[in-house]
């Protein structure tokens, strides 16, 4: 009883705090908007053009109604003309272009005989954002060109979709991120930058103001002032991730076929063990230059190490490792999982429980590191 | 029942060190329910600390004792409960207002009728009328009494103040002492710890430390009698401009000039005699024995407490 009236206080004082300080609190909107404006572009980034050499050794008339077709998507630009496949390695390795699209010699033959034909397509995936729509293009130009090309009398040959295939190389990146990828990392992200800092800042602040002695004084206790000083900012994160959810839908078409609710009881777990850390280092730094140092520090692995800047399976193992221990990392499968693939809590349980784990020990800390006297 | 059960402070042998130094050095305090104690001492002589050390805010290296009854170490909560401290800085939240501050503050000791509390606390402030101002606009005087009445909002046993009226202008000094007398006459215990003469002698007793000894203990006619220290007064044309002349001069603990009069003080009345002896020369000074001040006392305590931690 004496313990919730005393966490309300507590809560009711942070929230009034939090309220005043306008900069903060244009911050940690202004800070979601922002990123998701600027990595939109990203997401938007759709480019056509792209450099793209052929190595074509079939010239039957199919074969050059697809290539026509393909131009025609408008994501290739057939830039080099090239006879040998060393010749396509070279310019693909110097960047010259982009994709080389191959097709083979018996193509045509083999579709007629209603064997398996195939175009390969090598893409430069370094820079994945840059390919995907172009091969999405490609399949449907490949199945419009061979429904109009086998038609009327000529029907016969056409043999449902699978007849002709694309065989893709995703080449120098072998994890390839979509578009969409790009919005739960980024909300991996804000919230790992936000709420750490928020809670480092609101216990140092007290400390540097004086009023951690004042408060020591008076029968509150350590898990009351944790608790206390954290919820206000689970809302605020919550209503970072709706912001972002919403944006992301509305100016990107970002889908969302998973669960909600599974999705907000993740987020939520999500944003309290970050609020615990930010505690944490609240509870070692001096002052609020530290403490906003150490969230730094701790964001920096989070942006590279997560999956979010580069392809997790793509880093060496000690990065991968050190990628683990950190909680963005998770919280980024789990969104990856609910968002696009549509993730079904047994596919996700596995990370949520790590979470939890990180919570429990991470509170853990922040309580047996807080000191009710100032020693 | 004994006596130590009545006593509100009772401590014994605190020690307290921040590596390797000692800031507060064998301190035994004891006070009784109702008084009021002042609480002496140069800058850095250890005031803070003993007082964070009788409040359960730091734990003592030694020593051992109770706070209205508890101990000190284990009965740390209760004594939380029962006891307003005022911290040295202001401890109040800047960016609330004056109203939502009592607020808290009523909220955290779980008080009843939150509002009803608030509201006369506020009246006797004589802040009703500026409750919804931010507290960082108050100035010093009136933080000081809004500070005051938030550590006596849940009706403590006992006061801790730490140099409650520093920087705060005669008139707000005179009121708080005035509500400090009030609540004592309550039965309030009040250890209160100041830099001000005129504060330590409307206390009922006085607890001087320095280097963190406590170096004199009891009520100020006490102390001066006990300190044995010898003074005299000179009068006349350029009395006040001798102060010079003693200063650093064997036998002499302090001279100092008030208004236009000389005062002179000094441990053995034959070396003080001495001292003064050539100046006496001067007929046009009229020389006369008179009583040490309290400020006396505590420079020459000072001097005292310095030899004594320069040859351990
Ligand atoms: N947390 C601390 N760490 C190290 N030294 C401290 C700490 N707090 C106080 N001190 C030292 O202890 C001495 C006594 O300090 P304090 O109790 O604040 O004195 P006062 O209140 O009488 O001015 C000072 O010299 C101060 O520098
Ligand atoms: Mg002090």
């Amino acid at each position: 009883m004496g313990f919730l009236h005393r966490l309300l206080a507590m809560i009711y004082k942070e929230a009034l705090q939090l309220r005043r300080d306008r900069l903060t609190f244009a911050m940690m909107f202004g800070i979601p908007i922002m990123q998701l404006v600027l990595f939109g572009f990203a997401i938007n980034n759709d480019p056509k053009g792209l450099p793209t050499a052929i190595l074509a050794s079939d010239h039957s008339a199919l074969t050059r109604a697809l290539i026509s077709t393909i131009g025609n998507t408008g994501y290739f630009s057939f830039s080099n003309a090239v006879a040998t496949e060393k010749e396509a390695d070279e310019l693909l390795q110097r960047g010259a272009v982009q994709f080389i699209i191959t097709i083979p010699g018996d193509f045509t033959r083999k579709l007629i005989r209603r064997e398996r034909a195939q175009i390969v397509i090598e893409a430069d995936a370094t820079d994945p954002a840059t390919t995907s729509g172009a091969l999405a293009a490609v399949d449907q130009a490949i199945s419009q060109t061979l429904t109009r090309e086998f038609s009327g009398p000529l029907a016969i040959y056409r043999t449902g979709e699978s007849s002709a295939e694309v065989l893709l190389h995703r080449r120098y990146n072998p994890e390839s991120i979509t578009r969409y990828n790009v919005v739960p990392g980024l909300l991996g992200i804000i919230l790992t930058m936000t709420m750490v800092m928020m809670t480092a800042l609101a216990v140092t602040r007290e400390r540097e103001r004086g009023t951690m002695e004042n408060l020591l004084a008076m029968p509150v206790r350590p898990i009351e002032v944790m608790v206390g000083k954290i919820a206000p900012y689970i809302v605020i994160g919550a209503i970072q991730v709706s912001v972002v959810l919403i944006a992301a839908n509305i100016l990107f078409g970002v889908p969302f076929v998973g669960s909600f609710t599974l999705f907000g009881i993740a987020t939520l777990l999500f944003i309290t063990v970050n609020l615990a850390l930010g505690f944490t280092f609240s509870t070692i730094s001096q002052n609020q230059l530290q403490a906003v140092q150490m969230s730094f520090f701790f964001l920096m692995p989070s942006i590279l190490l997560s999956g979010f800047a580069f392809p997790f399976r793509g880093m060496p193992g000690w990065a991968q490792a050190i990628g683990e221990a950190l909680p963005v990392t998770h919280f980024l499968r789990i969104v990856r999982g609910l968002m696009l693939k549509g993730a079904s809590f047994e596919q996700i349980v596995g990370e949520v429980t790590i979470l939890l784990l990180m919570l429990v020990i991470v509170s853990a800390l922040a309580i047996s590191r807080y000191r009710v006297t100032l020693d | 029942m004994n006596e130590t059960q009545h006593a509100a402070i009772d401590v014994k042998g605190l020690v307290k060190r921040y590596g390797t130094r000692t800031v507060v050095d064998h301190v035994d305090l004891r006070l009784m329910p109702g008084r009021i104690c002042g609480f002496l001492g140069p800058n850095g002589s250890g005031k803070t600390t003993t007082l964070r050390l009788i409040c359960g805010l730091l734990t003592p290296d030694a020593g051992n004792g109770t706070c209205l009854g508890h101990d000190l170490i284990t009965g740390r909560d209760a004594i939380k409960r029962q006891t307003g401290y005022m911290t040295q800085k202001f401890g109040l939240y800047e960016d609330l207002t004056i109203r939502e501050n009592l607020d808290f503050v009523a909220r955290v000791y779980l008080l009843d009728h939150v509002r009803d509390r608030v509201d006369r606390a506020l009246e006797r402030l004589d802040l009703a009328s500026r409750q919804n101002q931010l507290t960082g606009a108050l100035s010093g005087g009136w933080k000081q009494r809004l500070a005051l009445a938030a550590c006596v909002l849940h009706e403590p046993k006992l006061l801790l103040l730490d140099e409650p009226t520093a920087g705060v202008d005669p008139k707000a000094r005179r009121a708080f002492w005035d509500e400090i007398h009030a609540l004592a006459a309550e039965g309030i215990t009040v250890l209160t710890s100041t830099h001000y003469m005129d504060e330590a002698e409307r206390c009922h007793e006085i607890a001087y430390i320095a280097y963190g000894r406590l170096m004199a203990r009891g009520t100020a006619e006490d102390i001066v009698a006990q300190s044995g220290l010898k003074a005299w007064l000179a009068t006349g044309p350029g009395a006040d401009k001798l102060a010079p002349l003693l200063r650093d001069v064997p036998g002499v603990t302090a001279a100092a000039a008030f208004g236009l009069t000389l005062h002179v003080c000094g441990p053995d009345e034959v070396a003080l005699e001495a001292a003064i002896a050539p100046l006496r020369r001067d007929k046009t000074v009229k020389w006369e024995k008179s009583e040490p001040t309290l400020e006396d006392i505590f420079i020459h305590l000072m001097g005292q407490a310095r030899d004594n931690a320069e040859a351990a």
